[in-house]
């Protein structure tokens, strides 16, 4: 157990800079209670990997991270053989009999540990963070229950490696394709939107600290009614803070017509959504 | 009261209080339910909601039931919200079913039973109108909630009678018509923080969002009242709206389509990777030396694993027929923007519409992904697709297609028809259809309506059925799966 309260999960969360929601601080708290992995889904940009990392740092766990691209395989993902080491140590021993050398060369020394092995391997608190798991094959998701399941991993030469104590398992996804139900079923779901008014203040104010507060108070809300447009790519909190930044860079003490017309890049991404957040918001007149 | 509501609707404030005290010691949640035992009725509670969510069509299993019972003792009942996150936590497995999941969690998990205490009693109509303005001034989210339970207490009430009485959520909105309150609202916040300020354009939205959020607490506790009198269950199962990819095209109401428009781009790049991965799966060819031996290195050589020479894909054409005339326009309207947001999956998709008349908008499609709410009106304005009366007859739109666009449709085209085939009784022209079966690579029909209702009034969808695959196609979910299934590779 990491934590022993919800309010326990917010108050570590917060110390690492990481600012919870009340969802995401209950299901934190429940994926560590229950034991079992968290599934978090959402826009980009509103710190789905970065739970992962705080959830590490509070825990003093390592963390071990599985990054999934399309055809990103076993030999990745689970372990493989060092064959080249393998293939060293046969012709080293020549007067071998090949019994002998076959016990010895598939032992633990010639195995190479990918991240999911790593993490259910050794007695120290771990945190496996899997990426974008959207973005594997389908075949992958087969290879993950396993582990989600039992942690445990099958080396058919070396037997079945189960862990001794359970990492805290994150996968995040960004919905591009839809996951298997049976994946689902193992995990925890937790979907982190864009977090209401007052929390996005506070995260603004803890990241950018030189802000003054009156401003932060406006940027949120701009942010807030540009989310409410119809727009191709709705500003994230990491946008928010970009753009935080950006008018302090400039040294701006408020927002006016001509900071926000100029700044407006720093938070939307496509020419389309600019013009209609300036018609939207009066910057024409600029 | 202010305990969390956790008893049973009909017992008493007290037994719901020590329901709440008695869920932190851990007790068998799920075991056998002792009828005097509290948490009995918790457990009891926990399954009726699961119950009403699987009427609504979300997948859970006996499994989920119980880390949903272990999450409840866990986090025990003493604050409402943390036990909402926690139940969907556990219990559900994508976004979209949130919106099902939070009205049936506040009917099985109410935030408080029965009618407010006397105390409270509302007064009159200005009173509470001048509080609810000083609530949505201050955005302050408590004084809000409460001001809906007494709002639905003062002026929902309908009807004496058992049986036929109820509480209204739009009877209480009609008679406090809380947008009305714009200005005074609006007026009061600007006294407060000053009117000028970049800002200060946004205010009149946040506003218009807060009551918003205020009619949506006014429907959320009429329902649980009326829960209250009529039982759960069956309220959890009618008054609850159904997930935006389950309603049915034919009765989607405005807002329900433009809930639709917003999933077209998740769903399109959801089926975009769902046909990458059938084209993977299609791929058969020579080997390819080159890759074959390069794999080999990590088996020391040897060629254990052959790689297959890719085949260039063959990019397919699409042609959509779709009727917008009135009855199925918003079936036709999402349908044709989900393929434009596929457009790249083929080497030419070309899209016409039809009412009695046919004609090309494949162009009016492209552009029209910047404004997909204008899109109806727009075809409407500048495609001909009237002549003489204004009602869809496929015979004569599909005979016009037949000979006026006969380039369109070849051995490598998918032509998919859209509609109800309802055609007002005249000629359904069948060797036109046929005619097109016979040049495409595959015709799919693709029907909006129930499949009962096939051949009922002027329908001839039988007639086209037995000429082309048809398919019925009542709601997002519904074309997504068909989507993926009929689309060419």
């Amino acid at each position: 157990m990491l934590f022993t309260s919800v309010d326990d999960v917010s108050a570590r969360l917060a110390e690492t800079g990481y600012l919870a929601s009340p969802a995401v601080a209950t299901t934190v708290f429940l994926a560590d209670r229950l034991g079992k992995p968290l599934l978090v889904e959402g826009p980009a940009g509103v710190g789905k990997t970065e739970l992962a990392k705080a959830v590490a740092e509070v825990a003093g766990a390592q963390l071990v991270r599985l990054q999934c691209y399309e055809g990103v395989d076993e030999s990745r993902a689970l372990y493989e053989w060092n064959h080249a080491k393998q293939l060293l140590r046969i012709s080293a021993g020549r007067d071998e009999t090949w019994d002998e050398a076959r016990t010895d060369i598939f032992s633990e020394e010639f195995l190479l540990a990918r991240p999911l092995l790593t993490a259910i391997r050794g007695d120290e608190p771990k945190v496996l963070l899997i990426d974008e798991t959207d973005k594997a094959d389908v075949e992958v998701e087969g290879l993950l229950l396993e582990v989600l399941s039992d942690f445990q991993v099958t080396v058919p030469e070396l037997g079945t490696i189960t862990a001794t104590s359970r990492p805290f398992v994150v996968l995040t996804s960004n919905a591009s394709r839809e996951l298997s139900e049976a994946l689902r079923r193992r995990c925890l779901f937790l979907h982190i939107g864009f977090p209401d008014e007052a929390l996005e203040r506070r995260i603004v104010r803890l990241k950018v600290p030189g802000l003054d507060e009156a401003l932060a108070e406006s940027v949120v809300r701009v942010v807030g009614a540009l989310r409410e447009m119809d727009l191709r790519k709705v500003p994230s909190v990491a946008e928010t803070i970009d753009w935080a930044r950006t008018l302090l860079a400039l040294g701006a003490d408020t927002l006016d017509e001509a900071v926000v017309h100029d700044s407006l890049g720093v938070l939307l991404k496509h020419q389309d959504d600019v013009l209609k957040a300036t018609a939207k918001l009066d910057l024409d007149a600029v | 009261m202010t305990a969390p509501a956790a008893g049973a609707a009909d017992r008493s404030a007290s037994a719901a209080d020590q329901a709440a005290g008695e869920a932190d010691r851990p007790t068998g949640l799920v075991g056998p339910a002792g009828t005097a035992d509290p948490v009995a009725g918790v457990a009891e509670r926990l399954t009726g909601l699961v119950g009403a969510l699987r009427s609504h069509g979300v997948r859970i299993g006996t499994g989920e039931t119980v880390d949903a019972a272990q999450a409840l003792e866990a986090l025990g009942l003493a604050d409402r919200e943390r036990l909402r996150e926690g139940l969907a936590a556990t219990l559900l497995h994508s976004t979209g079913q949130r919106w099902v999941f939070d009205p049936v969690f506040d009917m099985y998990f109410p935030r408080r039973v029965g009618a407010p205490s006397d105390s409270e009693a509302p007064a009159d109509r200005e009173d509470l109108r001048s509080r609810l303005a000083a609530a949505l001034a201050a955005d302050d989210q408590a004084a809000i909630a409460q001001l809906a339970v007494e709002a639905v207490d003062g002026f929902g009430g309908y009807g004496a009678s058992p049986g036929s009485d109820g509480w209204s959520s739009y009877q209480t909105l009609d008679r406090l018509r809380p947008q009305t309150l714009m200005a005074r609202v609006r007026d009061s916040v600007r006294a407060q923080r000053g009117g000028a300020g970049f800002t200060d354009r946004l205010l009149e939205d946040e506003i218009r969002r807060r009551i918003e959020a205020f009619r949506a607490q006014v429907a959320t506790e009429a329902r649980r009242r009326v829960a209250e009198r009529r039982g759960r269950d069956e309220i959890a199962r009618r008054a609850v709206a159904p997930t935006a990819d389950r309603v049915d095209f034919l009765f989607a109401g405005r807002t329900q389509l433009a809930e639709l428009r917003r999933v077209v781009q998740p769903l399109a790049r959801k089926l975009a990777t769902r046909l990458a991965a059938r084209r993977r799966r299609a791929t058969r060819g020579t080997i390819d030396l080159r890759r074959t031996l390069r794999g080999s290195l990590s088996t020391g050589g040897v060629p254990m694993r052959p790689v297959l020479r890719r085949r260039r894909p063959v990019r397919p054409e699409l042609v959509l027929l779709c009727d917008v005339s009135g009855s199925v326009s918003g079936f036709s309207d999402f349908t044709m923007l989900l393929v434009q947001a596929l457009h790249d999956q083929f080497s030419k998709v070309r899209v016409f519409a039809f009412v009695n008349r046919i004609d090309e908008v494949t162009g009016l499609l492209v552009h029209g992904t910047a404004d997909p709410e204008g899109l109806g009106g727009r075809i409407q304005a500048e495609a001909t697709l009237t002549g003489w009366h204004g009602s869809s007859d496929y015979g004569v739109a599909l005979g016009e297609f037949d000979e006026r666009y006969t380039d369109a449709v070849g051995p490598r085209t998918t032509v998919f028809v859209l509609g109800d085939a309802r055609t007002n009784m005249s000629d359904p022209n069948l060797p036109a259809v046929r005619h097109l079966s016979e040049r495409a690579r595959r015709v799919y029909w693709l029907n909006p309506e129930q499949r009962s209702q096939w051949g009922t009034g002027d329908s001839a969808a039988p007639a086209y059925a037995e000429l082309v695959e048809m398919h019925e196609c009542r709601n997002a979910r519904q074309l997504g799966e068909l989507i993926a299934r009929l689309l060419p590779v």
